[in-house]
């Protein structure tokens, strides 16, 4: 059990720590013909944007309610009513999702009584549902953020009725934590199908953040995602399949809802997590394993013992939201590496798990100093460690949010074994080709050569 | 080469082999072999010299398969990892234009590269053929005044172990003896420190590990004019020669040269190995006696007394984790004991060993050093040795690159000891890493997890249940 460390300084150096109104928002994305629309200043959103757009590389529909100086000091409830009505006459989306921001936490918003409100007065609208979270910056990170987001739109969407469980006999509900990535979740619907089940995954970001041109040249509203209409029938499912810790509140809700019974898991990262994972689509389903995920199971298992040689007693500085840090750390310990150092923007119950002897709450000034401490030989994070891990002088494996240095980083499958397979052999090669194994060239006092000295390169690695 | 060459090849005074029927250089059985021809040991033994350009004169098989697959290093030249050949074709076999084309190369590798010397590769269909390739070597040695040294080396002509010794006729015949060694560097002198010239022979600097022992030999004042061949440079084995002994490190590949240079030039020689702390103490040992100096003996005893002293105390806790655990050996030859006494002073058990290509004495030696009751192996079928390894209940098998994933496939662990690896395992220091690489996969998590079998099956898995 790790221990975990609280933050102790002042100063974030090198902050890890993305917002949770941009966590929200990146849930919101993953419902179909859906907008989110961020309560606070507009550089709220301008930034979460930005962020957006360099990692995904796609155009992102999302709106503020641009509080200004006299709203934000007289009120800025009737901006909020204003940017509702202004979006669902405009685009006429399927859902408007609201996360409050810290200007407007701070300012004392009531976000639920204000969509409330916007119900009341424009009747007109009834048909489409808006989402209230409360996302202050202050608090949690972008997991947690995405989190309330999901449960937020339960909350709104799930009908309250118990007696419908199974009614749809093939269909799963899927929550999808932020850790996963839209290779993931196409992953993750393809592994259900093959059961002969047909999954809801909620939020589908697989469907809307896949990257994928469409005939349609500009959308103001998410294009693709889970269909609202589907989130309605999630109450009628045999079963639900949550992944990710950050995500039990929601499965609370969601099973409290609609009495569909639910499966949990932490990660589906590493032969054992993905193994407990088909064992349960496999009792779901009534079916065998289809002899094509048992051969993906062998595979993995052979690139477990071939990389294990590089990968055994390998140093790894982790950074990331706490699912994500959680299963990385659990991949890399279960083939033999040593988790040097963790560290996470915010706690979770699952940090505990993290197998480490330490966890610090911090940001990469953290990691860095820890993997000084402790060694090093390679950093899983995202892409603002690039700098880190060149100090370090070690490798960096980039995961999580956001990649804006790596092309199609959104779309890696990290998951099930065939995603597990690929991290661990990107590993071995980062590894290999980062070796400093090998004996520093000594030149006797002796000898007469006159040329000047210098180590020839690994040769080819013939194994 | 004729027949009659091979055969004086074949016939080594010098190895114990020699004398006994078991011959380690017995003909190859068709259906049934496995190992490299002649071109591949020769390669191996003579590819490390660091600045020359290594012509393989052949079709694209020889060279194709094989170039930049070792793992020898150079502190200096990298113009050995180049790979070069005349890559025949057709209408240079029928039209009879390879030697046309190794006369060719030879000057676009001399154009090219400017090396200190060529060294060409002969293989089977030039052979078979009947390039006259040795006469296009002096002509071009003639022509552009840099030293083309042939080394007569077709697959056919025998096994790997063969092509080691052709090398090393290629080298005693053509290059050892054709220098004086320079002065030692005013420098490099040390008041009160007699330097002493020696030679290593079959020495591959794999992986760089011959850098953990280079720098007792300076301590010393033994000066090595000669690696053959790991980190060498064509100018020092022209004068190996010259040395007051020679070593033959682990293996009697190279046996010929150091016999010849002992008949020729008088040079003593001795058989050692730098793999564990015993086997490199006592080669300091040998060179000290036969050098004869007392005060070398000496200052070699209290460098043994201070390196030992050291790497007992940091190998201690590596000794904690891995006492007890059972090892399966499977190498052949010398390398079966010499590598034994390096497992043995970490504290490991050896259950079994290859004795394939061993003679009686070499399995005297083992029975000797591992007792009575160590099993000899000589089938090295994947079956049989996974046979061994559940019957003896090794936790681990250490062989070559080739067994790797006969070891992997069966979840068993597995450590590379042959030139491929990656790892430097020699002197002191690499007693270390060998104890960290035994650790590493012995202690991996993937054994259990590979092991068990999925949630959703009722039979156990595949693999030899092998003792925690």
């Amino acid at each position: 059990m790790a221990e975990i460390i609280k933050r102790s300084k002042a100063l974030s150096v090198n902050p890890l720590k993305v917002s949770q109104p941009v966590g929200a928002s990146l849930a919101f994305l993953g419902i179909n013909r859906a907008i989110p629309m961020m309560h606070g200043s507009q550089g709220c959103t301008a930034f979460g944007k930005v962020f957006f757009v360099r990692h995904f590389r796609e155009p992102i529909p999302l709106q503020t309610t641009a509080m200004d100086q006299s709203s934000t000091v007289m009120g800025a409830d009737d901006s909020v009513i204003e940017g509702l009505k202004t979006i669902s006459e405009k685009s006429k989306p399927a859902l408007i999702g609201l996360p409050t921001t810290g200007l407007s936490e701070t300012q004392g918003a009531d976000i639920k009584r204000l969509a409330r409100r916007f119900k009341e007065e424009f009747p007109e609208f009834a048909d489409i549902p808006v989402v209230p979270v409360i996302t202050p910056d202050y608090v949690g990170c972008l997991e947690s953020g995405f989190a309330l987001a999901v449960k937020g739109i339960i909350d709104v969407l799930v009908p309250e009725d118990t007696s419908r469980v199974g009614r749809r006999k093939k269909q799963v509900n899927v929550l999808a934590g932020a850790h996963l990535t839209p290779g993931d979740l196409e992953h993750l619907k393809d592994l259900i199908e093959m059961f002969g089940l047909r999954p809801v995954v909620m939020p589908d970001l697989a469907d809307s953040l896949d990257g994928h041109l469409t005939d349609q040249e500009s959308s103001p509203v998410s294009v693709g995602g889970t269909p609202v209409a589907e989130i309605l029938t999630m109450n009628e499912s045999v079963a639900t399949l949550v992944v990710g810790r950050a995500l039990h509140d929601a499965a609370d809700l969601l099973k409290e809802r609609s009495g569909v019974p639910d499966r949990r898991f932490d990660s589906l990262m590493g032969l054992e997590a993905v193994d407990e994972f088909i064992a349960a689509l496999a009792e779901i389903s009534g079916q065998a394993v289809p002899e094509k995920i048992e051969r993906q199971r062998a595979q993995l298992q052979d690139a477990m013992v071939d990389t294990h040689f590089m990968l055994g007693f390998a140093r790894i500085a982790i950074a990331g939201d706490p699912d994500l840090l959680y299963g990385m750390a659990s991949l890399v310990h279960g083939v033999g590496c040593r988790v040097t150092a963790a560290v996470a923007p915010s706690k979770s119950p699952i940090l505990e798990k993290v197998p480490a002897a330490q966890v610090k709450l911090g940001d990469l000034e953290d990691m860095e100093k820890a993997a000084i401490e402790n060694g090093v030989d390679l950093v899983i994070c995202n892409s603002h460690a690039a700098e880190t891990a060149r100090r370090l002088g070690v490798p960096l494996f980039r995961a999580g949010f956001p990649q804006y240095d790596l092309i199609g980083g959104y779309q890696r499958l990290w998951i099930g074994y065939r995603g597990t397979r690929q991290a661990l052999f990107d590993l071995a090669n980062l590894m290999v080709d980062n070796a400093h194994h090998e004996a520093e060239p000594y030149v006797s006092v002796y000898a007469v050569r006159g040329e000047a000295v210098h180590a020839s390169s690994a040769s080819g690695h013939v194994h | 080469m004729q027949a009659k060459q091979v055969a004086e090849l074949l016939n080594e005074p010098a190895c114990s082999h020699n004398a006994k029927s078991k011959s380690g250089c017995a003909k190859p059985k068709p259906g049934a072999t496995a190992g490299g021809c002649s071109f591949d040991g020769a390669q191996i033994a003579l590819l490390p010299i660091a600045d020359v350009a290594h012509i393989v004169h052949g079709p694209i098989a020889c060279a194709g398969s094989s170039w930049d697959n070792r793992g020898t290093r150079s502190s200096g030249p990298t113009l050995y990892k180049i790979g070069m050949t005349t890559d025949l074709t057709e209408q240079d076999v029928i039209m009879g234009r390879g030697e046309k084309r190794l006369f060719h190369a030879i000057k676009q590798a001399l154009d090219s590269y400017s090396p200190a010397a060529v060294f060409v590769y002969n293989t089977c269909v030039p052979a078979l053929v009947g390039d006259d390739f040795e006469a296009v070597c002096r002509a071009a040695t003639e022509r552009w005044g840099t030293p083309v040294v042939p080394v007569d080396c077709a697959g056919f002509y025998g096994t790997k172990n063969l092509g080691n010794r052709i090398a090393g006729e290629s080298m005693f015949k053509h290059v050892i003896g054709t220098r004086e060694p320079d002065p030692v560097p005013p420098e490099a002198q040390r008041p009160g420190v007699k330097v002493h010239d020696v030679n290593l022979i079959g020495e591959y600097n794999i992986a760089g590990e011959f850098w953990n022992v280079l720098p007792l030999f300076d301590e010393l004042g033994l000066r090595i004019l000669c690696t053959l061949s790991g980190d060498a440079r064509f100018h020092e084995v022209q004068t190996m020669h010259r040395a007051e002994v020679n070593m033959v490190v682990c293996a009697k590949a190279l046996l010929n040269v150091a016999r010849k240079m002992q008949t020729t030039y008088n040079v003593p020689f001795f058989e050692g190995s730098f793999y564990g702390v015993t086997d490199t103490s006592n080669a300091f040992r040998d060179f000290a006696k036969l050098i004869d100096d007392p005060d070398l003996s000496a200052r070699v005893e209290a460098m043994i007394a201070r390196e030992e002293a050291k790497i007992h105390a940091d190998l201690e806790p590596w000794r904690q984790r891995l006492r007890g655990k059972r090892v399966l050996l499977y190498t052949g030859g010398v390398k079966s004991w010499s590598i034994v006494s390096a497992l043995q002073d970490l504290g490991l058990t050896v259950v079994a060993t290859g004795t394939n290509k061993s003679t009686e004495e070499d399995k005297a030696r083992i029975r000797e050093i591992m007792g009575e009751n160590t099993k000899m192996i000589t089938d090295g079928s994947p079956k049989a040795l996974l046979g061994i390894v559940k019957e003896y209940q090794a936790d681990i098998l250490i062989a070559g690159g080739r067994n790797m994933y006969t070891a992997l496939k069966a979840r068993i662990p597995f450590l590379d000891i042959n030139q491929e690896r990656e790892f430097g395992y020699e002197g002191y220091s690499g007693m270390l890493e060998l104890a960290r690489q035994l650790a590493l996969t012995m202690e991996s998590p993937v054994w259990p997890s590979v092991r068990k079998p999925a949630p959703w099956k009722t039979s156990v898995a595949p693999g030899v249940e092998v003792a925690a």
